[in-house]
């Protein structure tokens, strides 16, 4: 008798524990990414390093090297952008298509579809941009390895996760809603456009954000279409670098400084992602509330 | 004359959406096709059963390679699963609704959106160099398990929340305590939801570059223990497409990776409609 109460109260603190060690690797990548990422900023300085236009790494220690990372800053905004005004648009509509349009054959097809493409792994997308979107992207202008070519197999990439959660938060708004609009008079298109569109607003900036998200962290695709400089793109079809490209592609080899502000990159990183996983956790919050009273 | 452009609009707006079905469809085909179109015909019993050359080369098959993604699946696998399942039930289970519980939550909803770049640099500054595990499978599966931990804690959570309350009572009215219930009624109960999650992160796993590529090294050779450097598949993928130029080795090892997330994805949805139709049955 004794013993069951026993097991009881040590499996309760033993389960305790797993919840709670997500929280203590929360802190941890915190805490260990920031302490190696401190000697680099004391060196180089925290506006120098978020300011300075060149990155010149020196692993030799009678050498000094150079670390602004604007460049890569630049580089992670205008591809992140870049492949959200081209996957938006592109999402969103297949996901009216499959919410709303598509008969059921037709969904019975796209639905594991875009399942498939979520699941696929980036290097796949980064290789298949490499042979097919790089060599295009040369035909029109400019060495391939490019903004462009990084923009297009990001947009490609995001575009399932846009597609799945704008579909679900469609389908989510009641039925009453497009069966009043459509009692009114309303054409299909104007009940989608102006009554099941705005309902569902806000999973669909939910999805987009959630996309930016995997944009923003998308490290080995990109290395392998940017072309990876260090300096500012000038154009569309100039090669490019971003975050976390820099960093993934730089870290096994690097050491001292170098090593330490590419730390210094994963903080920007991570403070970046929060912020803007933060900013869809309040729409998101407002959108329920929103959805609960109507 | 609004009617007709009303009616014009709405046939225009339905020739858009259709386009980007099929601009989506095209994107699936282009990447799935070409895929195999350029690696099929270079698989074949000796490219899955003999080690890769090395070097520059790139050439030979992928059987270390093979092995060594099972490993690292395996040993991610050993020690995410208690731990991620345990952190499960007790947020479904135990979790009563305080501060510390919303704490927990938050926590894992900002894990579950860190790069996994972040995952990897932290595995690299914590594993790599503070406990001087090396570039190693160790590495690499340590810092697996904090990556994938957000999404089996998520997806085992729901399963044991679809279990139907009238499990427990049933089982707590006949006197069991709360670990009884839990361990012998609830977990078996929603054990199919639980192993949909289990493989939804063996496909993340063996899909993932970023995080591996700075934790894990990339010697090609077979792993001899748990401090050996290697690569997996996805990593393999990468160095013949950057390093050393040999598309079609690497084309190949897509063909292996797209089979992989198509078996995982096929088993998933199978064990989810049957957890759904099981858990649906009770009331």
């Amino acid at each position: 008798m004794r013993a069951r109460y026993l097991i009881d109260r040590t499996s309760r603190t033993l389960l305790l524990a797993c919840a709670f060690l997500t929280l203590v690797v929360l802190a941890a990548i915190a805490v260990y990414t920031f302490m190696f990422a401190l000697p680099a900023i004391r060196e180089v300085g925290l506006w120098h390093f978020l300011f300075g236009g060149v990155w010149r790494p020196s692993e030799d220690p009678t050498v000094e090297g150079l670390y602004g990372i604007l460049p890569m800053i630049v580089g992670s905004v205008v591809v992140t952008l870049g492949a959200l005004m081209v996957a938006v648009p592109l999402g969103i509509g297949c996901a009216i298509l499959l919410a709303e349009v598509a008969p059921q054959r037709v969904r019975q097809f796209l639905r594991p579809a875009v399942e498939l493409l979520v699941g696929i792994p980036s290097v796949v997308y980064g290789l298949v941009g490499l042979v097919i979107v790089v060599p295009l992207v040369r035909r029109i202008d400019g060495p391939g390895l490019s903004v462009a070519a990084g923009i297009i197999v990001l947009a490609v990439m995001i575009l399932p996760t846009i597609v799945s959660i704008s579909e679900d938060s469609i389908r989510a708004v009641p039925k009453s809603h497009r069966e009043g609009a459509l009692a009114l008079g309303a054409t299909h298109w104007q009940a989608i456009w102006r009554v099941l569109l705005p309902s569902a607003r806000s999973g669909i900036v939910a999805s987009v954000v959630l996309g930016m998200g995997r944009a923003i962290g998308e490290a080995m695709a990109l290395i392998m279409v940017l072309g990876m400089t260090t300096k500012i793109p000038s154009s569309l079809f100039s090669p490019a670098s971003t975050l976390a490209g820099m960093i993934a592609a730089e870290a096994p080899e690097a050491s001292g400084v170098h090593r330490s502000a590419l730390f210094a990159m994963s903080v920007v990183l991570f403070l970046l992602i929060i912020v803007i996983n933060g900013v869809a956790l309040v729409v998101m919050r407002r959108g329920n509330r929103a959805q609960g009273v109507g | 004359m609004p009617r007709v452009s009303a009616r014009l609009t709405q046939k225009l707006a339905m020739a858009c959406i259709w386009a980007t079905g099929a601009v989506a469809v095209l994107a699936l085909l282009v990447i799935i096709g070409y895929t195999l179109y350029r690696g099929l015909p270079h698989i074949g019993w000796s490219f899955l059963t003999t080690a890769p050359k090395g070097g520059v080369s790139g050439g030979g098959g992928i059987s270390t390679i093979i092995i060594t993604t099972l490993y690292l699946v395996g040993l991610t696998l050993v020690i995410l699963v208690p731990l991620g399942v345990g952190a499960a039930v007790y947020l479904a289970e135990y979790a009563p609704d305080n501060r510390l519980t919303r704490l927990i939550r938050f926590g894992t909803e900002v894990l579950a959106g860190v790069p996994s770049i972040v995952f990897g640099m932290f595995g690299f500054a914590l594993l790599v160099i503070a406990l001087h595990f090396q570039f190693s499978i160790l590495s690499g599966a340590l810092t697996l398990v904090c990556l994938l931990l957000p999404t089996l804690i998520r997806t085992s959570e729901e399963a044991m929340k679809a279990v139907p309350r009238s499990y427990r009572e049933a089982a707590l009215a006949l006197g069991a305590t709360k670990w009884q219930t839990t361990w012998r009624v609830t977990l078996p109960a929603a054990i199919a939801g639980i192993a949909t999650g289990v493989i939804l992160c063996i496909g993340r796993a063996v899909g993932e570059t970023a995080a591996l590529y700075v934790t894990m090294g990339g010697t090609t050779a077979l792993p001899t223990s748990l401090l050996s450097s290697g690569r997996t598949l996805a990593l393999h993928l990468y160095y013949l497409a950057t390093v050393t130029n040999n598309l079609d080795g690497a084309f190949a090892t897509g063909v292996i990776l797209i089979i992989v997330i198509v078996v995982t994805n096929s088993i998933t949805n199978w064990l989810s409609q049957r957890f759904r139709a099981r858990t649906a049955g009770g009331t």
